[in-house]
Order: C-alpha cells, then sequence, then structure tokens
C-alpha cells in the first residue's frame, strides 16, 4: 500500500469492487455446492424438497453477504450493539410467543419466515464482545475486572438459549466468547480456573439438565447401551461412517441413509451421510475445504489494521470452525450429541443466513482493512 | 495512554497473531483427531461396519417348500395345495402385541384362544418369524384387514397353502393327513416354525413325509428402518417335496368306497397278486381328512373318537378279525405241502366231529356226506377241515399262516399296521402259560378261536398262493413305473418278490376248490358269482363268531342272526380272486357284524373284482405323467369362498 503505515485508508466504491475477497466466496459457493449434491441424494435423488430451496437460500444468503460486505466495517461496529440488543428482543419474544419444535422453543415467525433468535445471537455476540476489546489496551485484558462487562454480555443471552432449552447453542455461544477472550490475550491460568470450575459444576449442571438432555450425556457414554433409544442416532451414524470404508459407497448408493437408518440425515447428521457415499476420502476433502476456510478468516484478521476488524473476522472464524467440529466431532461419536448444524451443507435457512451474514462482515472486514479505527470507536483515517 | 495509540495497537496486535497462532495450532490439532477418529471408523473398524450396515438392511426369510402331492397311479391328484389367505403378526415389528391383537379383533372374529395361542407361540418362535393369528379367511376379512394395515404395525397378510384332499373321505386312509407342527415335534429346525409348514400325521403323509417336505428355500430381502421390504436381493426357491404316486386306482376306490356304504362298517382291499400293489384299499366309514388340516373341533373330534364304526381306524390295516372259514385255504396248503395228505383225501362228515367228550360242529349239522378237499372247499366243511387239522397238527399251520404273511407285518408302506395273531403250541405257553391241547386246534382249523388277521393279512394271504411268491404289498408305486417314454411293464418289480416253491399241483387244487365255491351249483357263494364270461372270480366265504354261543342258549334255539344286536352279530369275511384262468387280482372283504360271509360279503368282493376287471387297472398303460401334471385340475374346496382374480396385498 502507499499510504503511510501509521495513516489510515478508507476505500472508494471501486476499490470496494476490486477487493472483494472471491476466493473465499469460490469456497464458500464449493461448500455449498456439496450440500446441495448431499441434500439431493437425501432425498432420494430429488431436489425435493431439500436441495432446491437449499440453494435458492444461499443464492439469497450470497446476495446478503456481498451487501454486508462493501457496508464500510465502521458501521458494522456502531450497528454491533443495536444487533446485539435486537438479537436479546427476539430471545426474549422467543420465550414468550415462540413455537415449539423438537421440545424447545426455538423458532419465531416474523410473516413467512421462521427464525432462530439463538443463531441471530451468535453473530451479534462477536460483534459486540470485538466491539470491547476495540476499546481495551493489552493491560486492561489482564484484569480480572475488565473481564466481567464482557461476561455480563455472554450471560444474558446464554442464559435466554439455556431456558428455551437449548443447551447445544449455549455451550457454542460460551466456547466462541472463550476464543474471543483466548485471542484478545486473556491470561492462559484464567482459562485453567474457568474450565476447573467448569468441571466442578458439570455435576450440579446435571442435576439442572432435561431427560433428554442426561439421556444423551449418558448415551453418549455408551451409546451401543441403548442401541435401539437414545444410543440409535449415534449407534447408526458410526455405522453409517464405518461402512462408507475408505471410498464410500458411491453417490447415491448409502444403505444407512437411503434406507433411513441415519437419523436426520438431512440436518445435523448430513456429515455421516456425505461419508458413507464418498467415504474417509470424501470426508477428508470436506474438512479440508472447512480448513481452508477458516486459514483465509485468520489470514484475513491478521492482516487488518484495526483491532475490531481482527477480532469480528478471527471470531467470526472461530464460530464457523466450532460449528464444523462439534458437528462432525459429534456424528462420529466423539462427542455427546447436541444440536448443531454442519454449516453450509445442513438444511435449515437461519444458519445458513446468519453464517453468510457473518461472512460478510469477514469480506467487509477485508475490503476495510486499512481503516483505522481508535479505541473509542472512532475513525483515524 | 491516548498519546501513544500506535504503540498501544502494535502490543495487541503482538498477542493476538500469537494467539491467533496458537488457536490455529489447536484448530488444527482438532482436525487432526476428526481425521484419526475418521480412519479409525472408515478404515480400521471398516469391516465391522459393513457387516453391521449389512445387518441392518437384509433380513433372511425363510420359504416353506411347496408339498409334494400324492398321485394315484394314472396321476389323478389325491392330496393337492390350495391357496388361502391368512392373517399374521411379526412380533418384532408389532410393537404392543395385545393392542394389535385387540385392533385385529374389532375387524375379524378372533377367540380367547387364538389370542392365547398367538402369545404363547410367541415365546417359543423367534421374533422374525410370522406368527399365524387366523387363516381361511374369507376375502372380505382380508378385505378389511388389508384397508387397516397402516394401523397394523406388524400384522400381514399372507397367501398361504393349504393341503387339499379333492375325494374327501373316500381315500383319506391312504393318503392320511397333515397337520400344523405340534409343540413336541419341533426339532429346532427354523423350517418346522413357519405358519404354513406341515407334518404328516397318518398314512402316506406320515410315510413319505421326508420325500413329501422338499427342502425350504430363502429371500434375502432389503428393508428399511422401519422393516417394510425395499426389494428382494435374492431368492432360492428351495426344491418342493416330490410328487408320490400311489398304486391306488381312484376310480376303483371311489367304486368300492361306494358300495361298502350298503354296510354299516366294511372294509375291502384289492391287490395285485404280481406286483403286490394295491389297487383298493377301502374302509368305510372313514373321515374327511380336510376336517383336520382345517382345524378340527372337539365336538367332531369326539365324535370321531366314539363312533362304535371307528372311523379314525383304517380297518383293511387295523381292523383284527378272525378269519374264519376264509383261513381253510392256508390249511389246505399246510396239509398238502407237508405231504401228508393229497387232494384226493377223503373225510365223511356226519355233521359232527367229536374229541374226546366235546363235540365239533360242522355249520351245515345235516352234515355232507363224504368229500374230498375239492368238496371240503366248496362247502366250507368244518369236519373236513378238523379231520386234516388234526392229522398234521397246529404247529404245521402256523408255520404256513406265517409263510403266507399271517401273524406278522405285511411290510405295507404305511404305519400303524397291525400284525394278528396265529397261535402255536409255544405262543399258548408264553401267553397263557398253559399247554395246548388238543381241543384248541379243531377251531384254528376253521379261522376261529386265538387267530386273528387283518383284512390285508387276508389279500396277501391269498397273493401269495396264486402267484407263488412273497408278495409284499405297497402303496407307493415302484420308481420308474410311470416314467414317460418307458416301455409300460405290467410285471414290473414282481421278480423281486422270492419264491415260495409251492408244488404247483397244491395251488391249482386249493384254486379249483375255491372256484366251486363261486361257480359250481351248491357251492356257498354260488349267488355271489361273477357272470360275465372271462371275468368269473373264485374265492372263499368265511363267517367269524364274535359271541360265544352257551350251551343256555343253544337249548333255547338259537335267534336269527338279524335279530341280534349289531354289536353281537358274526362278522362276514370273503376272499377272492380274478379272473379265475388267469388270476391277476386278489381281493379280501370283511362286513363287520355282517352275518355270513357268503351272503353279505361275497356280493362286496363281487362288485368290486367285477368293476376291477372292466378297468383292469394292473394291465392299462398309464397316460403319461408329464401330461397328467400339466393338466391338474383345478380343484375348489366345496364351500370355500372362490379366491379373488388378482390381489397385491
Amino acid at each position: 500500500m502507499s499510504i503511510g503505515a501509521d495513516r489510515g485508508h478508507t476505500p472508494d466504491m471501486a476499490e470496494k469492487l476490486r477487493s472483494i475477497n472471491w476466493g473465499l466466496i469460490f469456497l464458500l459457493s464449493v461448500i455449498a455446492g456439496i450440500g446441495f449434491m448431499v441434500l439431493y441424494s437425501a432425498a432420494n435423488a430429488s431436489f425435493d424438497p431439500w436441495a432446491s430451496k437449499s440453494m435458492m437460500r444461499y443464492g439469497i444468503s450470497l446476495v446478503l453477504l456481498l451487501g454486508v460486505a462493501l457496508v464500510d466495517v465502521r458501521f458494522w461496529l456502531k450497528a454491533a450493539y443495536p444487533i446485539y440488543l435486537l438479537g436479546l428482543v427476539l430471545l426474549i419474544a422467543v420465550d414468550l410467543h415462540g413455537r415449539t419444535g423438537l421440545g424447545a422453543q426455538r423458532w419465531i415467525e416474523l410473516g413467512p419466515l421462521s427464525l432462530q433468535p439463538s443463531e441471530l445471537m451468535k453473530i451479534g455476540l462477536v460483534m459486540v464482545l470485538a466491539h470491547y476489546f476495540n476499546g481495551c489496551t493489552v493491560e486492561e485484558v489482564g484484569r480480572v475486572r475488565y473481564l466481567v462487562y464482557p461476561l455480563l454480555l455472554l450471560a444474558v443471552p446464554a442464559a435466554l438459549v439455556m431456558k428455551q432449552p437449548d443447551l447445544g447453542t449455549a455451550m457454542m455461544l460460551v466456547m466462541s466468547t472463550g476464543g474471543i477472550f483466548f485471542l484478545a490475550g486473556v491470561r492462559l491460568w484464567k482459562f485453567a480456573i474457568a474450565i476447573a470450575a467448569g468441571a466442578g459444576l458439570v455435576p450440579i449442571a446435571f442435576g439442572f439438565m432435561r431427560d433428554y438432555q442426561k439421556k444423551r450425556i449418558l448415551t453418549f457414554l455408551n451409546p451401543e447401551n441403548d442401541s435401539l433409544g437414545a444410543g440409535y442416532h449415534i449407534t447408526q451414524s458410526k455405522i453409517a461412517l464405518g461402512s462408507g470404508g475408505m471410498w464410500g459407497k458411491g453417490y447415491l448408493e448409502g444403505t444407512q441413509s437411503h434406507l433411513n437408518f441415519l437419523p436426520e440425515k438431512h440436518t445435523d447428521f448430513i456429515f455421516t451421510m456425505f461419508a458413507e457415499e464418498f467415504g474417509m476420502a470424501g470426508g477428508c476433502v470436506l474438512l479440508a475445504l472447512y480448513a481452508l476456510v477458516v486459514a483465509y478468516g485468520f489470514a484475513i484478521g491478521l492482516r487488518c489494521r484495526n483491532h475490531f476488524g481482527r477480532m469480528l473476522a478471527l471470531g467470526v472464524t472461530f464460530n464457523f470452525f466450532l460449528y464444523v467440529f462439534i458437528n462432525t466431532a459429534m456424528v462420529m461419536g466423539l462427542i455427546p450429541v447436541v444440536g448443531v448444524p454442519l454449516p453450509l451443507i445442513s438444511y435449515g435457512g437461519t444458519a445458513m443466513l446468519t453464517l453468510m451474514f457473518g461472512f460478510g462482515l469477514v469480506v467487509s472486514v477485508y475490503i476495510h482493512r486499512d481503516v483505522r479505527i481508535n479505541r473509542r470507536g472512532e475513525s483515524e483515517s | 495512554m491516548k498519546t501513544r495509540p500506535l504503540a498501544q495497537d502494535k502490543s495487541r496486535y503482538k498477542v493476538l497473531t500469537r494467539r491467533t497462532l496458537m488457536l490455529g495450532g489447536i484448530q488444527a490439532g482438532l482436525v487432526g483427531t476428526l481425521a484419526a477418529r475418521m480412519y479409525y471408523l472408515q478404515v480400521l473398524q471398516a469391516d465391522k461396519y459393513k457387516v453391521l450396515a449389512e445387518e441392518n438392511r437384509i433380513n433372511v426369510r425363510l420359504l416353506a417348500p411347496q408339498r409334494g402331492r400324492i398321485l394315484d397311479r394314472f396321476g389323478v391328484p389325491l392330496a393337492v395345495n390350495q391357496q388361502s389367505y391368512r392373517v399374521v403378526i411379526v412380533a418384532e415389528q408389532a410393537g404392543d402385541i395385545d393392542s394389535t391383537l385387540n385392533a385385529i379383533g374389532t375387524l375379524i372374529p378372533l377367540g380367547d384362544n387364538e389370542r392365547h395361542r398367538v402369545l404363547r407361540e410367541m415365546k417359543r418362535k423367534h421374533s422374525f418369524v410370522p406368527i399365524m393369528v387366523r387363516e381361511n379367511l374369507s376375502w372380505e376379512e382380508v378385505a378389511r384387514i388389508e384397508v387397516n394395515i397402516p394401523e397394523l404395525p406388524g400384522v400381514q397378510i399372507e397367501v398361504g397353502r393349504n393341503r387339499y384332499y379333492p375325494f374327501g373321505d373316500r381315500v383319506t386312509d391312504i393318503t392320511g393327513y397333515v397337520a400344523p407342527v405340534a409343540e413336541k415335534e419341533l426339532t429346532g429346525e427354523a423350517v418346522m416354525e413357519l405358519p404354513d409348514f406341515r407334518i404328516g400325521k397318518a398314512g402316506i403323509e406320515k410315510a413319505q413325509d421326508l420325500e413329501l417336505r422338499g427342502t425350504a428355500g430363502t429371500s434375502q430381502i432389503e428393508v428399511n428402518a422401519f422393516g417394510r421390504i425395499v426389494r428382494e436381493i435374492s431368492r432360492d426357491d428351495g426344491r418342493p417335496g416330490e410328487e408320490i404316486a400311489t398304486t391306488i386306482d381312484m376310480a376303483l376306490q371311489d367304486f368300492t368306497m361306494r358300495r361298502l356304504r350298503s354296510e354299516e362298517s366294511a372294509t375291502c382291499v384289492v391287490i395285485d397278486v404280481v406286483t403286490g400293489e394295491i389297487l383298493t384299499m377301502a374302509s368305510s366309514p372313514s373321515y374327511d381328512a380336510n376336517t383336520f388340516t382345517q382345524g378340527l373341533t372337539n365336538a367332531v373330534w369326539g365324535a370321531l373318537n366314539t363312533d362304535p364304526h371307528t372311523p379314525l381306524n383304517n380297518k383293511a390295516i387295523q381292523g383284527v378279525y378272525p378269519p374264519g372259514s376264509t383261513f381253510k385255504p392256508v390249511v389246505a396248503m399246510a396239509a398238502l405241502e407237508s405231504g401228508m395228505i393229497t387232494a384226493d383225501f377223503r373225510v365223511n362228515c356226519p355233521g359232527v366231529f367229536t374229541l374226546g367228550d366235546h363235540d365239533y360242529h360242522c355249520w351245515q349239522h345235516r352234515g355232507h356226506g363224504t368229500l374230498d378237499l375239492h368238496g371240503g372247499l366248496k362247502n366250507s366243511c368244518d369236519v373236513y377241515f378238523y379231520e386234516v387239522a388234526m392229522k398234521i397238527g397246529v404247529d404245521r399251520v402256523a408255520a404256513m399262516a406265517n409263510r403266507l404273511g399271517m401273524g406278522e407285518l405285511t411290510g405295507i408302506d404305511i404305519p400303524n399296521e397291525r400284525p394278528g395273531i396265529i397261535p402255536t403250541r409255544a405262543w399258548k405257553l408264553a401267553r397263557f402259560g398253559q399247554r395246548w391241547v388238543d381241543g384248541d386246534t379243531p377251531s384254528i382249523a376253521i379261522g376261529q378261536g386265538y387267530i386273528a388277521g387283518t383284512p390285508l393279512q387276508l389279500a396277501t394271504m391269498l397273493s401269495r398262493i396264486i402267484s407263488n411268491r412273497v408278495i409284499v404289498p405297497r402303496l407307493v408305486r415302484a420308481a420308474g413305473v410311470m416314467e414317460p417314454g418307458k416301455p409300460f411293464d405290467p410285471d414290473l418289480g414282481a421278480k423281486e418278490f422270492a419264491t415260495l416253491d409251492f408244488n404247483p399241483a397244491h395251488i391249482a387244487a386249493i384254486l379249483s376248490g375255491m372256484n366251486a365255491v363261486t361257480n359250481e351249483q351248491g357251492g356257498t357263494a354260488y349267488a355271489a358269482r361273477i357272470t360275465d364270461p372271462g371275468m368269473e372270480m373264485g374265492g372263499k366265504s368265511g363267517t367269524a363268531q364274535v359271541k360265544q354261543i352257551t350251551a343256555a342258549e343253544r337249548e333255547r334255539g338259537i335267534k336269527k342272526p338279524e335279530q341280534q344286536p349289531w354289536k353281537d352279530r358274526d362278522h362276514a369275511i370273503f376272499i377272492a380272486f380274478a379272473p379265475v384262468g388267469n388270476p391277476r387280482y386278489a381281493c379280501a372283504v370283511v362286513v363287520e357284524h355282517g352275518i355270513g360271509g357268503g351272503k353279505y360279503a361275497g356280493p362286496i368282493a363281487r362288485d368290486v373284482l367285477r368293476e376291477c376287471q372292466r378297468r383292469d387297472p394292473s394291465r392299462r398303460v398309464p397316460p403319461d405323467p408329464m401330461i397328467v401334471a400339466a393338466a391338474e385340475p383345478s380343484v375348489g374346496a366345496p364351500g370355500s369362498p372362490t379366491p379373488p382374480p388378482e390381489k397385491t396385498p
């Protein structure tokens, strides 16, 4: 860049369009394309009911991504709290008027749309945390009292999500907050204490859990114990993965999925379906694609010259990584069954929209990488 | 701090970069874990999970083999398989059995008995084996179940096969019947647990059960998670049971059964004296085997069991009767072969034979005068045979009776035959601990006393005398008899029987005596002769006392037999052969409590042998069995609902 190192630079529209990160968008589209393929197979070689809708949603989400990307990152800095508050309001609304599905209130009806406010909250939380840490020095981050406020930012939505009850999403909020704290430079011993305290709380938390949540955890510990009940999902998922072998059974040839032994094959267990048909080889390729996206996101974060952008890009990307890891580890039987979709592939509108919104922010960070923002959130360019 | 924002940001950036790299490392580690897990599941454990996935989707089902048909000697089917509809329940798919049974109960009548039987069978059988709830459904019941199938998990309508006997009660004693496998008969073979499986319980069905059964097939089917069949992957139909051709001529059997209906209880056997093939084995009254295959009610069972006419007994092989005068040819043959008399041996019959202080009467109290063997047989003179028997002794008579197939099992190829009794000195000592006395011998001479035999034994005895060979009666045709394209040999298998080495002159003497019984004026069964030229029969009548006539009764004067209660009347017995010139068919008739052999049993033998010679089943070339099989008549059970034209459940 020809601009001085200590002076910021605000790109004009032409520059913005030129610096849109097409490589990242291409990667996302490849992954989404794999998703359409698997959804087509999940519906027994039919675009209905999932693949076609998912493609439409991806199209809409892609437009959203570009729109978000072109908006100045300083706008998003200012918008962090309104979005967070909107998320909170919707979470409360869902508590009061939400639609119940699968034993939990997660959806809210907005006209023709069904929204999961908890999904929006994931982005909102990352944004306010990035906003907060933009205003903190390294020394402040090192002090405990500066961590009370961001913990509160986490606690309110986490408690509301817990109440739905949606343990999986609450854990996601906690973990992505943890990731942002980690990136911000919070001392490692504090994490050690938090983890130790959390471990100590597990038995107590276990007492507060709903029966189905307890069952999931017990089932995780020994899935074969109850292979027709709660362990059925994970046992069948492992059978599907294992029987796929190195090279898979072939596209549209998965027996476990097509004969319905595999549950939720178009949502949470879609990775299993993919790996049954394409084997370990296919699974590794998909994981590599995800890893590339994460690497891209991290590179964008490190390349950015304002701290809000860095935290935002890294936070969103880490959140994305968490989704991928928790979902795949779950279907492989490494962690208990939690309702976390596989990004860009699982069938689900809100998740797709929020994810692409998040990557819109990442691209926006890239486009506005040379914008300078001071600790009070003012532009210095 | 405000004065050094850039330095501040630099230190923040330094921390952030370090932490980002650390986090990246952690993420790489986690992705590595995922890859390792995939390697473990999809490569190391792949074989195990492949097996589990196959087990998930593939079910193996056994297919009951189709039971072989039973045919008569010309290919007329005596036992066939018929389609029937039944409702079955698969335990592992049904969930709550009780509520499912209740739901079925609202659609079709379902008794408590059936309900308990289903629950009991469920405990005993593999959970994937369909258990029959009710069979022989009417079409309307099938429709009612089919419409409600979505609300009846694990319930299916199956098209099954029922054994069907087209001739009802007219050949049951030969075919026997089949029934579902009883609990104690289960051998652990899975095929025996199938609802379609039947096991032979009597007759040919029992004797040839293994041949008729065939071997079970298997069907590999792909099922989805709900147990619904997606497709059939492979199918092995197994091997259907063999068809068993019997020696019976069904037309003659039918004729005989109808003929026997003139009597309360009677039996008739016709044997081919050359081959030992049983052409007719009728026992009347009988029962309809179809009532057994479709489940017997206690009332019907009880009635069959207590009927004094013993319909459940095959009287031809299970009825044991004193042969009476039909035993006289045996005594004659024993005497001739011993060399102690010739056919010219003469005896004067004054109407009574006195031994010590006991009088043995001839049936003809006036006496017969002087007779030779011919006259003795023709008139059935008791005194003649008292004399002969006393001359040769009981053991020679018994030895001859054994050689002719009496007193032991004939070896017929269906079960439950009875051996009868031919007494000897040793036998009496063993049985009663008493020595044989001379006074025991005269009654043996006229087939009375301890002696007893089955109608089949009498027919066998006559066949052996005629053919001079150790004829063994049989119901299953020797293999190859009906093979298409093979030249017809009416005497096939005859040479298998060992010769008895009787002097042909002795055989001729006895047959000539028996010819006189029917064909000479004054013969005891002259009235029952066959008058058609070339079909004349020879015979021997017999009347076996059932109730001892006491001295008091004799003094009071014997009541006319027709006035006595049925149970007390004498058995009427007749043995016959035809045609007299070149005998081919031997026949034995017993009319239980039929009073007089010549008078009541003879005419039956005459009618049957006449019909038999008109049909001449032994020498008639059977039609090509392939043609018979192709033209199998479509038999529909009378009274059963017509199956609907086409239905895919």
